[in-house]
C-alpha cells in the first residue's frame, strides 16, 4: 500500500478570504447556472443530476499554469465532451455518465515502481496541494476551451511511486465497465481506454491530475473522479476516470492511435503546422465566445505553452513523431 | 369530413406546405438569436442544415412512389416545391461551412474540398442540384421539352447517393451509423422501388391501364 504523506491541513493563505480565482470560479458557475436555466429542463436535469460540490483551491504558481484568456461558460465544459465510453455525441456524457459510480474507486499504481500499490481516491485527493489552473484545451477535432482545473502536478504522485530506471513511459487506463459505461457496446475503441506520455512528459510540472473544475468536484462527464490534464497535446492524450497507472519501458500502445495510427500518433502535441489526414490543424474555434461570426483563432505550435514544453522536443521531427 | 385526395387539392395546401417546410429554418434563425443551439453553435447550424437537406431529398424522391402507390394523383403538386426546398437547404449548408467553418476563406474551402472527400462528395451533390432548381418553373420546362427535363431531372438520383456517401464519410470517423442506414434504407426503397419498375414494363403497363398515368 503506498500511503501519502500526511501534510495535514495547510492553510496556504493567511485567512479565510475567498481567493480571486475562487470567486471568478464562482462567477462563473452562477453564468453556468443561468444558461442551464435558459436552456430548458432537460439539461438542467442531467446538470442537476451531477452533484456539484465545491473542491478549493489555491491559485497555481507552476509557470504558464494560468493562462489569461477567458474561461469557458461552464455549462459548455460540462455539455460538450468528447467522452465515448457513454457515447459518441458530444451531448452523450452529460445525458449519460450519471450511471458512473465514483465511490468506492482506486487507482493502481503498477509496473517499472519501486511502491506499487492501490490507492483510494480519497487519499490521492490528500496527496498534492489543490490548485487552480486555467488551462487551454485543444481538441484534435479543431475546436477549443478554456477550463479552469482543480488539481496538483501528476509529478506529486510519479515520484512518490518512485520509478526505476525502467520507467520509460507512463501508461492511463481508463475504468471499462460495460454496466456503468453505455458506449463500451460500441466497437470505435478499444477498451479500455488506454493513454501514455514519455515519463519526462509526465513530469513535467503542466501534467496534472484533475479532479475539479470551475471550483467543483469534476461532474462525471469530465472525467470524474480523475483525469489527466496535458494542455500542450490534443484532449485525446488526457486520459479520463483513470484507474490504472503503469510504468513501462517500451512506448505503450495507445487508444487512438490503435484505431487509426495514419491519424493520431503517439505524441499528439498541438502542432498547427501539423495537419490531420483528414482537416487541418492550423485555425480552431474558440467555444462559449459568443459571435458566431467570430473568426477562428490561429493554433498555437504546444497549444501556447511552447515556451514550458518546447524544450523536451528539440531536435525531434514532430511532422513523423506527430 | 375531407378526404385524403380533396385534402390534396385543397388550396391551402401549398402555402401550409410551404410554411411547414420553412420551419426547421425559421426555428434555427430563432435559435441563433436565442443563443439555444447549444455549446458549439456553428456546428449544430451546419449539421442540421445537411440533415433538413436529406430530409427534403427523400420527400421528394417518395412523392412519386407514394402517388403510384395510393393513386393519388394532386400529390405530384408538391414535388417541385419539396426539391426546392432540398436545394434550398442544400445550399444553406454549404454557405454556412463556408461562413462559419471556412470564414470564406476561398483559398482554404477549395483546398478543404480537394483535401476531405466527403465535403467533396458533398459539393458534387450541391453543384448536381443546382441546374436542378435553376430548371425548375414551367417555362424551362417548356424550353427543354419534356423529355428532356426529365432526363436532366433524373440526377437527382445521383444526388441522393452522393448525398448518402457524404453523410456515411462524416460519420465513419465514430462509425455512429445508425441514422446514416436509416436514411440508406429509406432511399434504398425509394430508388429500389424505380429500378424495379424500369426493369418490369410489362407489369407495369398492366398497372397504368388502371390507375392514373404520369
Amino acid at each position: 500500500m503506498m500511503l501519502p504523506k500526511d501534510r495535514g491541513f495547510v492553510h496556504r493563505l493567511p485567512s479565510e478570504i475567498t481567493q480571486q480565482p475562487v470567486f471568478e470560479s464562482r462567477r462563473l458557475l452562477l453564468a453556468g447556472l443561468g444558461a442551464i436555466a435558459v436552456l430548458g429542463p432537460r439539461r438542467a436535469l442531467a446538470q442537476g443530476a451531477a452533484k456539484t460540490a465545491p473542491l478549493t483551491a489555491v491559485r497555481s504558481s507552476v509557470p504558464g499554469a494560468i493562462t489569461m484568456d477567458k474561461p469557458t461558460p461552464m455549462a459548455s465544459a460540462t455539455s460538450y465532451n468528447n467522452f465515448y465510453e457513454f457515447g459518441t455525441d458530444k451531448s452523450d456524457p452529460m445525458q449519460h455518465a450519471h450511471t458512473l459510480k465514483t465511490r468506492p474507486w482506486t487507482v493502481t499504481i503498477e509496473g517499472e515502481v519501486k511502491k506499487p500499490g492501490t490507492i483510494a481516491i480519497d487519499d490521492l485527493l490528500k496527496l498534492g496541494a489543490m490548485e487552480e489552473r486555467v488551462y487551454r484545451l485543444r481538441c484534435v477535432e479543431g475546436w477549443s476551451m478554456v477550463i479552469p482545473w482543480v488539481g496538483y502536478s501528476l509529478s506529486e504522485l510519479i515520484r512518490r511511486a518512485e520509478p526505476t530506471g525502467n520507467a520509460k513511459f507512463v501508461q492511463f487506463v481508463t475504468l471499462a465497465d460495460r454496466e456503468q459505461m453505455p458506449g463500451l457496446r460500441s466497437s470505435v475503441l478499444q477498451w479500455p481506454y488506454v493513454e501514455a506520455l514519455r515519463i519526462d512528459e509526465a513530469m513535467h510540472p503542466l501534467s496534472m491530475l484533475a479532479f475539479g473544475l470551475y471550483g467543483q468536484v469534476l461532474p462525471n462527464q469530465n472525467g470524474a473522479p480523475v483525469r489527466l490534464v496535458v494542455p500542450w497535446k490534443y484532449g485525446f492524450k488526457s486520459a479520463k476516470s483513470i484507474v490504472k497507472i503503469r510504468f513501462v519501458e517500451q512506448q505503450p500502445a495507445t487508444s487512438w492511435a490503435l484505431a487509426a495510427p495514419e491519424e493520431y500518433g503517439f505524441y499528439s502535441n498541438v502542432n498547427p503546422s501539423v495537419d490531420h489526414p483528414r482537416w487541418s490543424q492550423a485555425t480552431e474555434r474558440r467555444l462559449g465566445e459568443g459571435d458566431l461570426f467570430a473568426k477562428k483563432r490561429p493554433t498555437l505550435m504546444f497549444n501556447g505553452y511552447e515556451a514550458q514544453v518546447g524544450s523536451m522536443y528539440a531536435g525531434m521531427d514532430l511532422k513523423k513523431l506527430f | 369530413m375531407l378526404g385524403a385526395r380533396s385534402l390534396l387539392q385543397h388550396p391551402a395546401a401549398k402555402p401550409l406546405l410551404f410554411a411547414l417546410a420553412l420551419l426547421p429554418f425559421a426555428l434555427l434563425v430563432l435559435g441563433v438569436q436565442r443563443d439555444t443551439l447549444g455549446p458549439n453553435p456553428a456546428e449544430t447550424l451546419i449539421r442540421s442544415l445537411g440533415d433538413w437537406t436529406l430530409r427534403f431529398l427523400c420527400l421528394t424522391l417518395a412523392i412519386t412512389p407514394l402517388r403510384q402507390w395510393s393513386g393519388w394523383v394532386a400529390l405530384a403538386r408538391f414535388r417541385r416545391m419539396l426539391g426546392l426546398f432540398a436545394a434550398f437547404y442544400a445550399s444553406l449548408h454549404f454557405c454556412s461551412y463556408a461562413v462559419f467553418d471556412m470564414g470564406l476563406a476561398w483559398n482554404d474551402i477549395v483546398r478543404d474540398v480537394a483535401k476531405r472527400p466527403f465535403i467533396l462528395v458533398g459539393t458534387l451533390a450541391l453543384l448536381l442540384m443546382l441546374p436542378l432548381a435553376a430548371t425548375s418553373f414551367n417555362r424551362a420546362i417548356r424550353a427543354l421539352g419534356a423529355a428532356r427535363w426529365q432526363r436532366l431531372h433524373r440526377l437527382i438520383y445521383a444526388v441522393a447517393l452522393l448525398a448518402i456517401l457524404h453523410f456515411f464519410w462524416m460519420r465513419a470517423g465514430k462509425r455512429n451509423f445508425t441514422e446514416v442506414f436509416v436514411y440508406a434504407a429509406i432511399l434504398a426503397v425509394l430508388l429500389g422501388w424505380r429500378v424495379y419498375k424500369a426493369y418490369k414494363p410489362r407489369y407495369f403497363m398492366k398497372l397504368g391501364s388502371h390507375s392514373a398515368k404520369g
